[in-house]
């Protein structure tokens, strides 16, 4: 924080003490959501049942496989970033912040790679 | 050296929750956070579940729909599902006032009132299509 311009002055200020490129990435991980949920609800809805076979089948149509796996990207990205500014906003004791914020990225990064390794598997799947 | 040292300490304090009168604007930025962490928390697992046990094959696949299925699995369902709906209209207000748009005293109060209208009635309208086709 230096003591010159007025942008300078408020810089690292506030309760992350970053957050432009956050901000950003945040929005364009929203319309990222906006187009991937809405293929999803739009295919559960068309889908005959819910049963093990046609759901199967759909997912692991090279389409909705791609769909899905980023549809998990754009979403997980999207929900680590907004769960961030949680902890930000309501935990203010520095280890602490860093502890969960260490978890949610396990947690993200793990369920994640779990996901689209299971869309994955059924999308290679159906060829072999 | 933060600003705060150099400001009078005795101005006053902002103040708290509880003193302001509830507007439509406040209920759709609290559901907004709420809507979002509840789909990370709950959302997020359910949809790992889902694909994990399709993956898995027709066993893994009949626990998660006996359980899913259920009507208390499909309470929580018809929950992320408004929660979606809900956090995507004021997510979608959130991007039309954040790039300036939308602050007109009559414009921010009808659009804060339309969102979690609209979010229920989308959510209506999703589970009819399921529900009745
Ligand atoms: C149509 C899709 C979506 C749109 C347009 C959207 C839009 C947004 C926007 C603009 C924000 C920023 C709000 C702020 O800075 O205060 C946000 C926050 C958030 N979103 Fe989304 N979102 C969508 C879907 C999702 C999904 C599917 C999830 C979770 C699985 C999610 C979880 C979150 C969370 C946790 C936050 C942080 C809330 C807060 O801290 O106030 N969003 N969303
Ligand atoms: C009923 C009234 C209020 C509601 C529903 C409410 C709701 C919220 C929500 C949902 C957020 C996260 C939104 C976002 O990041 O866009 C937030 C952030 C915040 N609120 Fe409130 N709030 C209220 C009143 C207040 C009051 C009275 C104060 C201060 C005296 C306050 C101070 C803050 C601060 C400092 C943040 C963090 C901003 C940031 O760093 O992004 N809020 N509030």
């Amino acid at each position: 924080m230096g003591n010159g311009t007025p942008i300078g002055r408020v810089r690292g200020l506030g309760t992350a003490h970053e957050g432009a490129h956050h901000w950003i990435v945040h929005r364009m991980t929203a319309i990222g959501n906006l187009v991937v949920m809405s293929y999803l609800l739009v295919s559960l809805a068309l889908l005959g049942d819910y049963g093990h076979a046609s759901v199967v089948e759909w997912l692991s149509s090279p389409l909705a496989a791609t769909a899905i796996i980023l549809l998990v990207i754009s979403v997980f990205w999207h929900a680590r970033m907004g769960l961030q500014v949680l902890v930000e906003d309501y935990l203010h004791e520095p280890g602490t912040k860093l502890a969960i914020l260490a978890a949610l990225n396990l947690a993200i990064i793990g369920g994640g790679a779990f996901a689209i390794f299971s869309v994955a598997t059924l999308a290679f799947g159906r060829t072999a | 050296m933060s600003q705060r040292d150099q400001q009078n300490p005795a101005r006053p304090l902002s103040p708290h929750l509880q003193i302001w009168r509830w507007g439509p604007h406040m209920l759709v930025s609290i559901l907004h956070r709420a809507t979002g962490d509840g789909m990370a928390l709950v959302g997020l697992p359910i949809l790992v579940w889902w694909l994990a046990a399709a993956a898995s094959g027709p066993g893994s696949y009949a626990t998660f729909q006996a359980v899913m299925g259920s009507p208390l699995g499909l309470l929580v369902l018809v929950g992320v599902s408004w929660a979606f709906f809900n956090h995507m209209t004021s997510g979608l207000r959130h991007l039309v006032l954040d790039i300036g748009a939308g602050y007109e005293l009559d414009t921010n109060r009808r659009w804060a009132t339309a969102s979690p209208i609209i979010g229920i009635l989308l959510t209506a309208a999703f589970w009819a299509v399921i529900l009745l086709k």
